[in-house]
Parts: structure tokens; C-alpha cells; sequence
């Protein structure tokens, strides 16, 4: 059913794990329906002052196809700006795996709507956290 | 133990072709391959082995050998008998029984009679997935003509009290059917101890061929004929005759041996036991005596079966799972959520069913893998972290 990329990512994912003090958490899914992803953020900045994803990482309840797109999703957005994250659709999770079986598609659609979620509960903390603004002024 | 190139621990699904049964099919495929209809010394010789078959088969469930019709396999007998018993009766009444619990192609016989008028009823089943018979004794009306329950279930492996639903339902006047697909040889069937109408079995559960089953039907018994045709199986079932395929069966079904289950259930225990050790566990399904002595349903808190299963095959140990994930319809199975299995919960059940070759160094194997899987998709898991209460028990 799943192709050569999937399998391997899903036996070795990338950016399996929690980041503890993370910025925000999007988490999608439920464990009723059988899928489950919450994706992890840090933000940081770069060069040009603009904000990026500095690390990523995932955990999930799902199947095969579900380990692969949250990781891959997490592959996707690492070192991104935050805008260019959030434009991170399912067509390119399906395609960075070189493709899903029908039934399976709305797996990458869980994917790309986690990491969204993380950025906008990121975005809607922004001001009223003063630790970002801490942490923005050590980056520079 | 080495690791071996596979462990197939999927024989509810369907089984290897015992060595012996391969060497009684041979012969009537390029020797004897006569159609067994014809006049010819080709013919007669086709037709003695299929009613040797029959004979053999009828035996193994104490019945008389014209009470036997062959077919292509469990799915064609479990329809043949439901809508061939409503449609011949239908005029005494239009209400049917079948449990929750049934395989799909009694549930979708069941449907297919609804959208014809027929009124179904669908039996809810207890924790074990039994149908308690008082529940079925209110359940049947003046216009039952036919109730069908399933001897074993291919899910879970809880055994039905089949003797004691024929019991009722022939004190009513109704008509019963069992599916025996997964129980026969296993578990011992006779027909003149138990008042059953009409038994489904098949031949590839049993190491037998896949594309061969029979059903018995008590004499007497009102039903409608499954194919038309050339009037074969006493114009019951028309159709060449699959000769290989019945010789084949009918060898299956005296294969299994009184030690080889007590052997299964030995390692279904053993297994079962070790399986509970790896914490936020569960078995599904009834215990002991009251089980299929080859089944084990668990299920593994956190995790989802599909990417089980799959981390399995990759080790080389084969099985099946419950999930929703693995189904085209998204739904988990119907069985684990009639037995009040929460979804999430079915969502992460394997079933693991052994055969008489299974040995107990394939077992030890296949528990370490599936320690060393439950373990690697625990880590990934966000749900593994939040303290459960659930002990390690069998539901």
C-alpha cells in the first residue's frame, strides 16, 4: 500500500518527540477517529529579523500513514519562516512522500492543519507573553 | 531463536495447504479430472471421490452425507442459508435474527433481505460478544422464521452457546443457522445432540483449499436453492463440482487432532499471559474453554493496529488488526465496538490466530516483537504519557 519514502520515514521518523518549552502545540485530531498529531514549535528568528521555525518535532496516534505526514510535515517546516510554514499545504506533504494511497490523503491534511494550528496559537500568545520578547532580544 | 524469514500467525484470515491435502487434490487435476456429471469412467471416478467427500464430511459433524451441500466457501453458504431459508418461508412470516456480531457477509445478507421487506433484528452481545439466550428468546416473534448466530467469532474467538439458541428456537418453530467457519474441527458439532437447521463451514480455515465450503441442511428443512442450473447438489447448488477442492476439504477436515487443540491452547494461554505483562493491556473476548482455542484479540492502549501490524511485518510476523485505519470504510471493527470497546481502544487491537504447525518458538519470537512494537509506537505516541487507570485484564 505505501511507497519506499513512506515506510522509511515511518520506521525512522524525523523530529519524533517533544520540545518541553515549546512555543505552542498544535494539536489535530482525535483518538476516536483513530489519528492523532500534536506538533511542537520553537520560534526563533534569523538573520533578517524575521521569525522562523527554529525546531519542530511531533507525536503521534495514527497509522503508518500518520507517523509519516506529521513527520514529514515537521521536515517541511523546519528553518521556514513562519508565514512560509503556514502556507505548507497537504499536496505538499503527499508529494515530499512521493505520493499516498487515496484513503489515506486526509492524513497529510491532519498534517498541514497541526503545524498550522501550532503557528496561529503561537501568533494569538504573542503579545501578552513577555518571555517572547525576552527571548527575541537574546537572538540578537 | 533466529529470526526466521516469516511467522504467519494469521489463521483466521485463512491457513497454509496441509502437505497431505495438496497430495489427495493432485491426482484430480491432471489425472482424474473428470466432470463428475458425466457417464464416463472419468466421470464416475470424479463423482465417487466427491461423494467419498461428502460422506467424510457428514461424518465429522455426525450427519447424514445427503444433508451436505457443496459450495464455494463460507461466504456463499452463509448467504445460501439466510436468504434461502427467509425467501422458501416467507410466507409464515418476514422477521429474521442475526447477532451484532456476525462476519459481513451475514450482516449484508441480512440487508439485502430488508431492502425486500424483511424485518431484521440484530442481537447486541454481552462484554464477551455472546448473545445471552434470554435475550434471544424475547427477541423472537410469530414472524420469526429464522435466526442466525455464529458458533465462534472470527474477532475476538468467544464461543457461542449454539446448542442452547437451537434449543429455543426450535421450541418456537424457528429456523436456526449457525456460521461455523471459524469453530469446525475446532470445536466438536453434532447435529442429532444439537437441533441446529443449517451449518456453515469452509475448507480454507482448516489447511484445506480456499474456493470450497459446504452447508448442512437438516432434512426437512424449507429452502430456497442457491443457483440454478444443471440440478447439482440435489438441485440445490447447480455447478460443476470443484472435485480437487472438495477431495481437498474433505481431507482438511479430518486433519485437526483432539491434541493438537489442547497443543493451541497451551500456546494461546501462554501468550496471552506474557502478552499482559506489557502494561496498558487488554485481551477482548471470552476466557478459557469459552474461547477459540487459536485466538488471541489484544489490545494495546496508545497505539493504533495498522502501524502495529506493519512495524510486525517488517520483523516478519504476520497478523491482523480491528483498526479503522486498515478498513475502506474508516470505521473500526464492528465487533470491537459491539462488545463496548471504546474506539480509540479498538482503534489499537491486533488479533493473532494460530494454526496446529504454530510452535512455541514462534510465539516466543512474535512476543518479543510485539513488546519491542507496542514500545517504539508508545514513544511516539502523545496519548502514552497521560497516566491511565486501566489494569492489565481481561475484559
Amino acid at each position: 500500500m505505501y511507497n519506499e519514502k513512506v515506510m522509511e520515514l515511518f520506521q525512522s521518523p524525523k523530529n519524533m518527540g517533544e520540545i518541553p518549552d515549546a512555543d505552542a502545540i498544535g494539536k489535530v485530531g482525535n483518538p476516536v477517529c483513530g489519528d492523532m498529531m500534536w506538533i511542537y514549535i520553537k520560534v526563533g528568528t534569523n538573520k533578517s529579523g524575521q521569525e522562523i521555525i527554529e525546531d519542530v518535532k511531533f507525536k503521534t496516534f495514527g497509522c503508518v500513514a500518520a507517523i509519516a505526514t506529521s513527520s514529514a510535515v515537521t521536515e517541511l517546516a523546519k528553518g521556514k519562516t513562519l508565514e512560509e510554514a503556514k502556507e505548507i499545504k497537504r499536496k505538499d506533504v503527499s508529494n515530499y512522500l512521493g505520493g499516498l494511497p487515496p484513503i489515506k490523503e486526509h492524513c497529510s491534511n491532519l498534517a498541514a492543519d497541526g503545524l498550522k494550528k501550532a503557528i496561529e496559537h503561537y501568533l494569538a500568545r504573542k503579545p501578552k507573553e513577555p518571555k517572547q520578547s525576552k527571548f527575541s532580544k537574546q537572538k540578537r | 531463536m533466529e529470526k526466521k524469514d516469516r511467522i504467519y500467525l494469521d489463521n483466521g484470515a485463512t491457513t497454509m495447504l496441509a502437505s497431505e491435502v495438496l497430495e489427495e487434490m493432485f491426482p484430480y487435476f491432471q489425472t482424474e479430472y473428470g466432470n463428475a456429471n458425466s457417464l464416463h469412467s472419468y466421470g464416475r471416478t470424479a463423482r465417487g471421490a466427491v461423494e467419498n467427500a461428502r460422506k467424510t464430511i457428514a461424518q465429522t459433524i455426525n450427519a447424514q452425507p445427503e444433508e451436505i451441500i457443496f459450495t464455494s466457501g463460507g461466504t456463499e453458504s452463509n448467504n445460501f442459508a439466510i436468504k434461502g431459508i427467509a425467501l422458501a418461508n416467507k410466507d409464515r412470516g418476514n422477521h429474521i435474527i442475526v447477532s451484532s456480531v456476525e462476519h459481513e457477509c451475514v450482516l449484508k445478507s441480512a440487508e439485502w433481505l430488508e431492502r425486500r421487506g424483511f424485518k431484521v433484528t440484530r442481537m447486541p452481545v454481552n462484554k464477551f460478544g455472546v448473545v445471552e439466550p434470554d435475550v434471544l428468546k424475547r427477541a423472537i416473534t410469530p414472524k420469526t422464521t429464522i435466526v442466525s448466530i455464529m458458533h465462534a467469532n472470527n474477532e475476538i474467538g468467544s464461543i457461542f452457546p449454539i446448542m442452547e439458541y437451537a434449543e429455543i428456537c426450535r421450541k418456537m418453530g424457528v429456523y436456526f443457522h449457525t456460521d461455523a467457519c471459524q469453530s469446525y474441527t475446532k470445536v466438536p458439532i453434532d447435529v442429532k445432540k444439537m437441533n441446529v437447521d443449517a451449518i456453515s463451514i469452509n475448507s480454507h480455515k482448516i489447511h484445506g483449499p480456499k474456493g470450497v465450503g459446504a452447508i448442512f441442511i437438516r432434512k426437512g428443512t424449507k429452502i430456497e436453492p442457491f443457483m440454478d442450473g444443471g440440478g447439482q447438489e440435489f438441485r440445490l447448488r447447480s455447478g460443476t463440482e470443484n472435485v480437487p477442492g472438495i477431495v481437498g476439504f474433505a481431507k482438511a477436515a479430518t486433519l485437526i487432532q483432539k491434541e493438537d487443540v489442547i497443543r493451541m491452547e497451551k500456546l494461546r494461554d501462554a501468550l496471552i499471559s506474557d502478552l499482559l505483562k506489557i502494561p496498558n493491556t487488554h485481551i477482548n473476548g471470552a476466557v478459557g474453554k469459552d474461547r477459540l482455542c487459536n485466538n488471541i484479540s489484544v489490545s494495546f492502549n496508545f497505539i493504533e493496529g495498522e502501524s502495529l501490524v506493519t512495524l510486525l511485518d517488517i520483523e516478519g510476523v504476520s497478523v491482523s488488526t480491528g483498526s479503522a485505519c486498515s478498513s475502506s470504510s474508516l470505521e473500526p471493527s464492528h465487533v470491537l465496538l459491539a462488545i463496548g470497546l471504546r474506539h480509540e481502544i479498538a482503534h489499537g487491537t491486533i488479533r493473532i490466530t494460530l494454526s496446529k504447525y504454530t510452535t512455541s518458538d514462534e510465539i516466543s519470537y512474535a512476543t518479543k516483537k510485539i513488546k519491542e512494537a507496542v514500545e517504539k509506537l508508545r514513544k511516539i505516541s502523545p496519548l502514552a504519557n497521560i497516566k491511565q487507570s486501566s489494569k492489565n485484564k481481561l475484559q
